[in-house]
């Protein structure tokens, strides 16, 4: 009885705590990052042996199509492109390509659900296998 | 012994209300699905002996024609992005939300306002050709409804509007072919 006395208002208090994330500041959101930023890396980027950037993003921008995304802005000499689908949901995506030696492209790609940013391993790999059979070439993980 | 079913409920409580706040992204959300394949063809047409440039700029007027405003474009990569915004009354909501009011059950929301988007992106039909390019477009809009809150976010996926569209798009082709 008397453990439950004092562990009531304790359980309640960090409740309360804990459920608005413990967010004190939300400006902090800007810099924030939820993963190592080394394993983010790796899991939102393949190589593709290929060093046609036009052609590759060409083939990205097809690829959020086929994906039902509509692209809001492309940038050849940046590299970028990014994209929003709407399905209920909000998914905005950004995937940019840039030279990897000589003989290599690096696509990485970004993107958010709603209000939050998408981390599992899966989604990003779903996309690099649409992009992959696009580009007839296989995506090579980076370390 | 109540207290203690009390202490159990509150734990409950709170893990509905934590989990209820997690949003998960659809598995599926960019997996390839058969129907992908059937809007490709639904949202993407062919020009024949037309230069890249020249459908771009057909392409723009079509979009101004139709009342789009340009947002972004990079021809480099044959794109173009536009968006308007419109009127999104129904009259079948509006007569709902009389009939609802006639039964004294307050003003109802109805869809307001609405945002279109489309982006249209044209490439080369294969590597080595320069003659044939594929056209693809995309539609999607927003719905705000009278308290300004979103209703609906969602594509457009009617083919009579992309059947509508590429035969503008057509016409416009051929008139920019002839230079009229």
């Amino acid at each position: 009885m008397k453990f439950t006395k004092i562990t009531t208002p304790l359980f309640l208090l960090a409740a309360l705590i804990s459920l608005p994330g413990c967010q004190t500041n939300s400006s902090k959101q800007l810099l924030q990052t939820s993963e190592s930023q080394v394993k983010m890396r790796s899991i939102q980027t393949r190589a593709f042996d290929t060093t046609d950037k036009n052609k590759t993003l060409r083939t990205v921008i097809a690829t959020l199509q086929d994906l039902g995304f509509v692209v809001d802005k492309a940038d050849e000499t940046l590299g970028s492109v990014s994209a929003t689908k709407l399905d209920g949901y909000q998914l905005r995506m950004t995937v940019t390509v840039r030279p990897r030696g000589g003989q290599q492209l690096l696509v990485r790609a970004n993107a958010q659900y709603n209000l939050t940013a998408i981390n599992d391993p899966e989604i990003y790999q779903d996309f690099f296998t649409a992009l992959g059979k696009s580009m007839f070439l296989s995506a090579h993980s980076v370390d | 012994m109540i207290k203690q079913r009390t202490w159990y409920l509150w734990c409950v409580a709170v893990v509905i209300v934590a989990l209820a706040g997690c949003q998960t992204i659809p598995k599926d959300a960019l997996k390839l699905k058969p129907e992908s394949l059937q809007k490709r063809a639904l949202q993407t047409r062919m020009y024949e002996g037309v230069a890249e440039v020249d459908i771009l700029s057909a392409s723009a007027g079509v979009m101004q024609d139709l009342g789009f405003n340009i947002d972004e474009s990079e021809t480099k990569l044959g794109l173009i992005v536009g968006s308007k915004e419109r009127d999104a009354t129904e009259a079948g909501q509006v007569a709902a939300a009389i009939v609802i009011a006639l039964l004294g059950g307050g003003a109802m929301a109805i869809d307001k306002n609405q945002k279109l988007r489309l982006s249209l992106v044209v490439r080369p039909a294969s590597a080595d050709d320069k003659q044939r390019h594929l056209v693809r477009v995309t539609f999607q809009r927003i719905v705000w409804n009278t308290q300004n809150r979103i209703t609906r976010v969602e594509g457009l996926e009617q083919p009579e509007i992309y059947q509508e569209f590429f035969d503008r798009l057509s016409k416009a082709i051929f008139l920019e072919g002839h230079k009229i």
